[in-house]
Order: C-alpha cells, then structure tokens, then sequence
C-alpha cells in the first residue's frame, strides 16, 4: 500500500535532524496556526497564493529564498563546527550524517536560495524595467515558482521521513547508483530537482519571451537597461541548460528504478557519461546564477555614481560572450579524470578566455565608478565588496583552470574556497544588493540603513575569515567533505573558518534585525517618491508599490536610461500640462492553477520517492486535469476600467509630487 | 528635481517639446499570438536539447553491447518505414487541421484531427509491439548500456507522442465545446508546432539508430 | 499584455508556425510540397540504407546529409521557418537551440572518446580489482 514507506522511515534514533525537523514543524504549524485564527487566510489565498502579478510571484521566490539561506546555513555552521572539533576524534556528526548534510547544504544553497533569489529579482524588476505590465506567461509564472516551492518541500521533508543523499551536491555514479545508496537518499534528491526544474524552464522561458517580446513602445535592444541583457542572457542559458540536467538526472532515476545501465559497472555502463552531462549543465548553471548578479551590480553602481553606466555596448557584447563560452567549458570540472592532454588544454583555455568579458565587466564597473560622485549606501557597500571578492574568486578560478595546478588543487578546499568565494562574493552579494536597492519598489518602504551596513560588514569580514583559511589549508592538501582527519597542520585553520562562519552567522541575525526593525518603523522609512535612490530606469517611474497594472499609460523610451532622461527633459524644460490619455487596462485573472498543479506534484514526487504508485497515478491525473479546468476557463482577464486608472494614478502622482517636494525642502 | 517631473513619466514623452521628431524604433509589446508561439517555439528548442543529451548518450554507448545484440541484427526497417510513414502523414494531416481552422471549418478541423489521432496511435502500436517483441527476447533495456540508451531514445520520443495524443484530444474536446476562440487558437498554434517537432526528431531518430545502426 | 495599437500587416514579426496571410490552396500546396520532399527524402534514405548498389563507407554520410536536408523541409514547410525578416527572432532561437545541440553532441563525443582512449575501458578496470 505505502511501498518502500513504513514507520522505520523515521530516524527516531538520530537526534540531531529529529529535533530540527520537529522545530521546524512545529513553527510551520505556529505559522499556519497563526494565518489561520487570525483570518488571514483568504486574504493570502486571493492576494498571494493564486496571485499571477509578477511582483507578488517575485517577492515570494525571494522569500523562498531567504527561508532556505536559514535552513542552508545551518548546515553549512554544523559542518564547520564538526570539523573544528573532529581532530583525532569522530566530533559530534557521525559520518551518514555529516554526509547527508554537506550534500543537503550544496543542493539547497545552489537551487533553493541562489536560483530563486535571481528568478525572484528578475521576476519582481524585468517587467518594470521594460516599462510593460506583466510577464509573458503570468499563469505559467506561477506554475513555476509553485513548482520550486515542491521542490524545496521535498527536500526538507527528507529531514524527517528517511533521509538525504550522502552523494555530494552532484550525485556521481557509481556511488549514487542502487547498488551503493539503496536507500531513498538519491531518489530524493533526483525527483526534487527534477520537479523544481521544470518550474524553473518554465520561469526561463517566461523570461527570454518577455524580454524579446514585451517590451514598451520604443524600448529597442540597445536601450535596455543592463540588468535586462542579463535577465535575457541567464535565461537563454536556463533554456539551453536545464534540459540536460532533466535528461542526466532521468538516466540516473531508470539505473535506479528500472535497472538501465547508462552509469552502472556493469552491462557497459558508463560513468564518465554523467560526469560529462552534469557538468555540461553545471558549468552554464553557474553563469545562470551570476549574470543576473552581473545585472544588478550594473545598475547599482551607475545609479549609486550618478552616470550611465560605462561601455554600455561592451558589457551587452561581453554578456553574450559569457552566455555562448560557457557551454564550451565544462570540461574543466573534471580535467583530472581521464582526457588527453589536447583535450585539457582547449578546455582550460577556453575557462581562460571566458575570463576576459568578466575582467572587461569589471572594468567598466571601476569606469563608471571614476569621476561619479559616488554614494555609499548598502546596496553599493554590497557592490564594492563584490568586486573586490569577485577579483580574488575569478583570480584563483584561472589557477584552477591549468589543467596541471588543477591536478594538485582538484577536489580539495582550494576548489571549496573558490567556488564560495565566486558564489558568495559573487551571486550572494548581488542578490543581496539588488534585495537591498528593490525592496523599497517592492514594498514601498525602505531598509533600515544601519543594520544593512552591519549586516554587510559582518557578511564580508566574516567570509574572508571563513573562506581564505580553506585556500590555505587546501594547498596544505587538505580534500573536501571531511568528517574527521588526523592532521595538525590543518586545525588552526578550521579554527579560524569556524569563528568565520560565526561572523558570518552575525550578519544573518543583523539582516533579521534590519528586516524586522525596517517593518516596525516603515512610516519613517517610507519612499513616497518611488525614486528613492535617484534611479536611472524605468522602474522608478512609478509608485512604490506599483499598482497591480504597472504603468498607467505605458511609457515612451527615446534612449538609454530611460527614466533618467525622462526626469533630465523635465527638469530642463517648461512640461506642458496635459493629462495623459488613460483607457482601460486588461490584467491577467489570478488562478490557483499554479497552486492545485504543485500540489499534485508533491503528491506525486513523494510516491515516487517511495514507490507508491497508486499515489503516482493519482499526483499525474490530478495535475494533468488541473491544466484541462484552467484550458476550460472562459474568462482569463478582467478590465480595470480607465476612470479607476486614473484615480489611482493621480492619487500616486499627487503623493509621489508631495513626496518630491518634501525631499526637494529638506537640507 | 522640479515637481513637474510625474506627470510626463507616466504621459508620453513625444509630447515633450523639442521630442516630437523622435521616432520609436520599436512598436510595443508583440500581439499575444506572437508571445504565446514565441514562447512555445523556446520550449521546443529547450526539448530539443534534451533529446540532444539522449542522442549523445546513444552515441557514446552504441558499442557498449555487453555481449548483447547489436543494432543490426534487432531493428526490421519494414517496420520503421511504415512508423515513419504513419509520422509523415500524421504530420501532413495536422498541417490540413492548420488550414481548417484558419478557415474555422470545424467539420474538416475535427476529420483532420481524428485522423492525426488514428496515424499517432498506429506509430505507438508499432512501436510498442517492437518494444515488446525485445523484452519477450530478453534484449530488454536493462540487457546492455546500449539498449539502455535505445530504450530511453525512442521511448522519450514515443513518450511524447503519448503526450501529444492527449493534448490533440483535449483540443478537439475543447474546439468542440468551445469552437475557434483566440486562446483556443494560440493553444492549436502551439500544439502544430509541437506536433512537427516530433516529426523532425523522428527523422533524426530513424536516420541515427535505425538506418546507421542496421547499416553498420 | 494587451494588444493596444496592434495591426497585423504593420507588424515585422511572425509567430513560428504562423504564415503570412495567403489563400487555402496556396497553404495546401505548401503542405502537399512539404510532404512530397519529405517521402522522396525518407525514401530515398531507407534506400540508401538497405542497398548494396551504393559504395559502402559513403552510406552514413549520405543518410546524415539526407537526414539534415528532411529536417530542413520540415521546417520550412510544415513549421513555415523561413529567413524572411518577419522571422529573425524565430531563426537566432533556432540557431542558438542549434549551437547547443551541436555543443552538447559534438562535445559529448569527442570528451568520451578521448577518455576512452586515454582510459581502460570499465570492466577491464573492474577486471583488475578482481
């Protein structure tokens, strides 16, 4: 009835994922308990649950985002205490479990918090910069973050009901194989991320349409703002890429399910294969999660130096660069296993070019930087910090990338430490700038300054604490993914990333504070204006929040920097003082499709995972006959009539002008 | 900032004295046909991707026979010609249920989409007595990594076919119910594209296994 | 998402699939073409394949060329993928899709024979730890 699934499932006899999992539940349930005596149920189910608006779907990925940072860098402090004190001695973390949790920390950090922090920013900006009113496909949008969600679901259920992968962040066969990980570990780990990664080709695929679809009346390539080319960029990859992880990790579930051999010993199997594919996805993947980064600092720093950005064209050229090498690298991911040395050396020489339209970006960084009257505000401390970490993670990235340094530093913590100090200084950093410089868009207040800047110092410090003993203790040969180790020479160093991993734990509690203190006192921090940063695009061309349509009359792009010249033409010359001309606005209907559909694909995940086949059949019919009601609906848009917009909009007008002149008066 | 600024953010900003000679080069957001196919077209080309990665997996373990049969000595080309025959006219068929509903002729619509259904279902008859025919044999999928990956390329393309069939249903159900709307349009629009689609990875598919694999 | 200030004839784009505004038997013809190449294509192919008329080492170029040139009919005919400028946007999708295949087949093979080569076969490595 139940397949693989009995009461042994769960791992009465381990405390440590028993008590975190029992918090967990018992807050998740706090929470609903909550939403629900306190009749904010409905009000979430119309408002965000069944919402298509772009805005709500990206504010919930990043929320997404942020619960899982919690849940990720609980593993990550765990591992780092382990091995500050497993030194001669087995520490407190036996080994199935250090296993589970460093493959649960990489899984999650990678697809759970770094993916949908990106999505979510591009979600919540690209249509708002392109001056249009919705996505592409705002039902499918939904679909896409729901599916995620499923995805992050199942992979914190795995704390509770049987256990995770104890394969590493990429499930190498033949470990992963039946014969070595009979139990549901990996099978946990394949099926959630191949649900989330259909929502997540679902979200690529709104995205590129989007981008090259929907854009208002005069907004032509060369005038997007930057974070657009990327948005446009990281999609195009998402497109090209995710299919071949659904593809490899599908080879990998019929070898476990069905007894295939595409990786087993046996029958002809062949391991090298999935290497080869994971990393042809993975090595795109990692350009995914930074070029939206990329995107973000691009914008901050031209906003926060007050100029355009510099070499516009160069940095559109050298992100279409990075998007068409980074398929023609991945072999550096593994140079040691095998290939001749002419294959090797074309490989590491093409990671070594795809290091140059990164080294222009930076430079056109510095550039816009140079003679701009520069603000230091937290979203530009997240910037500055990111070039200067970005230098050092790309630098030893080149080191790593000759095949002969790559045969000594391979699979130790120098590669740990590098591709932490690209991802964190890089990809973190970013979506923490742009978390910082949106939220007043999003919600219409901003941060609290203070705490941001000592979140941000607490998170650099500490990651140069944590991260620069792993190069050392690295070249002093020390291999990742250890639960104890014998060595003297290593100790002080783990030491030292332990109290990193603190200081950094010390950021996270200040970006807690920050959130909860901006909330409490958002009457002060309000942004009336919807420009709080004096920004240069056209999302500071409306209110903050932007009503549900946007834009009330969509806006005319005459060049670069679009609300930058909007306001310089306003600011030079008499404005003639006609109305605009409102007529009515067609919005998408909000449908629980997305919803409805995750839900049966948790069902149907979770009986995979388990082997419950009825449940399977149930989950698949449930979900397809989901997509038939919403093909069935007659209604998918509702009018808001022109008068309504344009009271709304003149309310937002009168209040933002009010906000203006406030801002105008003050010293 | 001057507090004239708003008015114009959101007004257009060809009104602008000394703008009117500025030309937009670019119209506005496309129609939502060209969005809906556009968008589609994408996921085409991502699935392509995908079959890509199960082509190369062919490819790389065409030797890796175990000691099993090889390509040659189980595919039977009378077979694979009447499938691809079946797939061709299937297509052909779709292409006259295009034309039908451009001219909303529900009857000719409804002939042409039940005749795509009959040539679909007849490729996946054969296809699934050819499947069945090599497990009964015991050259099943789990025999040698090659059959694996033969196995796991022609069953995706025979698993999209399946998919196909369902939505072709649902179209007609849904044309039936509801006749020609424009979402209902977008949706065949898409659904023809889809069904083309697995026609060109037929072709790669018998050319790649099934012709290469019994020449060789 | 509206279509404010839309006209089809003004447009300079195309959805895939969609062709510009012709009559029945004009489209007709277009499909009964497409259908014709494409059995002449197949054809020929099995041919090509099942023939000792046709010198041997040529038979899996001339089925791969054979192959392309179908797929090519089927995108212009039932998929109406042309190089008009109405499709710019429809062909650079096909082209980066394309690039990626090729990427992702041609890399796969020439990785894996290379390692093949450079690398004992698995069972003769597993013969070994016997």
């Amino acid at each position: 009835m139940f397949g693989r699934l009995t009461w042994s499932a769960i791992p009465i006899d381990q405390p440590i994922p028993l008590v975190a999992g029992a918090v967990v539940l018992v807050a998740i349930l706090a929470v609903l308990a909550w939403v629900v005596l306190a009749g904010h149920l409905p009000y979430l189910w119309r408002e965000w649950i069944t919402s298509v608006d772009h805005k709500r779907i990206g504010v919930m990925y990043t929320l997404l985002a942020m619960v899982m940072l919690l849940r990720g860098f609980s593993d990550a402090i765990m591992m780092r205490a382990q091995q500050t004190m497993a030194f001669q001695s087995q520490g407190y973390l036996p080994p199935e479990h250090y296993n589970q949790i460093f493959s649960a920390h990489g899984t999650i950090m990678i697809f759970f918090v770094a993916m949908p922090f990106v999505i979510g920013l591009m979600n919540l900006v690209v249509p708002l910069q392109l001056g249009v009113r919705d996505v592409a496909f705002p039902t499918l949008n939904s679909v896409g973050f729901w599916l995620t969600a499923t995805g992050a679901l199942l992979v914190n259920m795995s704390l509770v009901i049987g256990e995770f992968a104890r394969t590493g962040w990429l499930p190498y066969p033949p470990l992963s194989e039946l014969t070595y990980s009979p139990g549901v570990g990996v099978d946990y780990y394949t099926w959630s991320l191949e649900i989330s990664g259909v929502g997540t080709l679902v979200a690529g695929i709104n995205l590129v349409t989007t981008v090259l679809k929907l854009r208002t009346r005069g907004m032509t390539y060369l005038r997007m703002p930057m974070f657009c080319w990327t948005t446009l960029a990281s999609n195009l990859l998402i497109v090209a890429a995710f299919p071949i992880l659904t593809a490899t990790l599908a080879m990998l579930i019929l070898d476990r399910y069905f007894g295939f051999h595409f990786f087993t010993n046996e029958a002809g199997g062949n391991v090298m294969m999935f290497m080869n594919l994971i990393w042809a996805w993975g090595h795109p993947e990692v350009y995914i999660l930074v070029l939206p980064a990329f995107g973000i600092f691009s914008e901050v720093v031209s906003t926060f130096s007050g100029k355009p950005l510099f070499g516009y064209r160069s940095m559109v050229l050298a992100t279409m660069a990075i998007c068409i090498i980074s398929f023609m690298v991945w072999l550096h991911h593994f140079f040691t296993m095998g290939a001749g040395p002419d294959v090797n050396a074309i490989f590491g020489i093409a990671s070594m070019i795809i290091a140059v339209p990164t080294g222009v970006k930076i430079y056109n960084w510095l550039f816009t930087m140079y003679g701009g009257r520069v603000r230091f505000a937290t979203p530009m401390l997240w910037a500055i910090g990111f070039m200067v970490t970005f230098i050092i993670g790309g630098l030893t990235g080149v080191l790593v990338a000759v095949p002969p340094a790559d045969f000594l530093l391979h699979n130790s913590l120098f590669l740990v430490a590098h591709f932490h100090n690209v991802i964190i200084g890089g990809v973190l950093f970013g979506a923490f700038a742009g978390y910082t410089y949106w939220f007043p868009k999003a919600f219409g207040f901003r941060l609290h300054e203070g705490w941001g800047k000592a979140a941000f110092w607490f998170w650099l410090i500490g990651f140069y604490v944590a991260f620069m003993p792993l190069y050392a203790a690295g070249l002093l040969g020390m291999t990742r993914r250890m639960q104890h180790y014998d060595v003297a020479a290593w100790r002080p160093w783990m030491m030292v990333a332990g109290v990193g991993a603190v200081l950094i734990l010390i950021g996270i509690l200040c970006q807690i504070m920050q959130l909860v203190v901006s909330i409490r006192h958002r009457a002060e921090l309000r942004d009336r204006t919807g420009d709080p940063w004096d920004g240069r695009s056209l999302e500071w061309a409306t209110a903050s929040p932007p009503p549900v349509f946007n834009f009330a009359v969509m806006p005319d792009v005459a060049g670069e920097d679009a609300y930058w010249r909007i306001k310089a033409h306003a600011r030079a010359q008499d404005l003639q003082k006609s109305g605009p001309d409102y007529r009515d606005i067609e919005m998408p209907r909000n449908s629980p499709t997305g919803f409805v559909c995750a839900f049966f694909a948790t069902i149907m995940g979770f009986a995979l995972i388990w082997h419950i086949w009825w449940m399977v059949a149930l989950g698949g019919i449930g979900a397809f006959a989901t997509f038939v009601v919403f093909a069935w609906r007659d209604h998918d848009e509702y009018v808001i009539p022109a008068d309504d917009v344009a009271r709304i909009d003149r309310a937002n007008l009168a209040e933002r002008r009010a906000g203006m002149q406030l801002e105008a008066a003050a010293p | 900032m001057t507090e004239t600024t708003f008015d114009h953010a959101h007004g257009d900003p060809n009104r602008l004295r000394g703008m009117q000679d500025v030309v937009a080069a670019h119209e506005g957001p496309a129609p939502k046909r060209i969005v809906t196919g556009y968008g589609f077209w994408i996921f085409l080309l991502s699935d392509i991707v995908m079959f890509s990665c199960f082509f190369a997996a062919y490819a790389v373990l065409l030797g890796n026979t175990a000691g099993g049969p090889k390509g040659s000595e189980l595919f039977d080309l009378r077979n694979v010609a009447v499938e691809t025959g079946c797939l061709l006219l299937s297509s052909f068929t779709c292409g006259m249920a295009s034309i039908a509903a451009k001219a909303r002729n529900r009857l000719y619509f409804q002939l042409a989409m039940a005749v795509t259904c009959v040539l679909g279902l007849a490729f996946l008859a054969i296809e699934g007595r050819e499947f069945a025919a090599l497990v009964m044999r015991g050259d099943g999928p789990s025999r040698s990594a090659f059959l694996s990956a033969f196995f796991t390329l022609v069953g995706c393309h025979g698993l999209h076919v399946s998919a196909g069939i369902l939505w072709l249903l649902t179209m007609m159900a849904q044309v039936f119910a509801k006749g020609f709307r424009a979402d209902i349009e977008r949706r065949f629009l898409c659904f023809a594209l889809f069904w083309h689609a697995l026609d060109i990875i037929w072709v790669a598919v018998f050319s790649v296994v099934y012709l290469l694999g019994s020449a060789s | 998402m509206s279509d404010q200030g839309f006209e089809w004839h003004r447009r300079s784009d195309l959805a895939p699939g969609d062709q510009e505004q012709r009559g029945v038997g004009l489209k007709l013809i277009g499909y009964l073409t497409g259908l014709g190449l494409a059995v002449i294509l197949t054809a020929t192919s099995f041919f090509v394949a099942s023939t000792d008329l046709v010198w041997e080492p040529s038979i899996p170029v001339a089925i791969i060329v054979l192959a392309i040139a179908q797929m090519g009919v089927h995108l212009v005919f039932f998929l109406h993928i042309t190089t008009g400028p109405d499709n710019t946007n429809n062909v650079l999708a096909l082209a980066f899709g394309l690039l990626i295949v090729f990427l992702v087949i041609a890399g796969s093979l020439w990785i894996m024979a290379n390692l093949n080569h450079n690398m004992l076969p698995m069972d003769q490595i597993m013969r070994m730890q016997r």
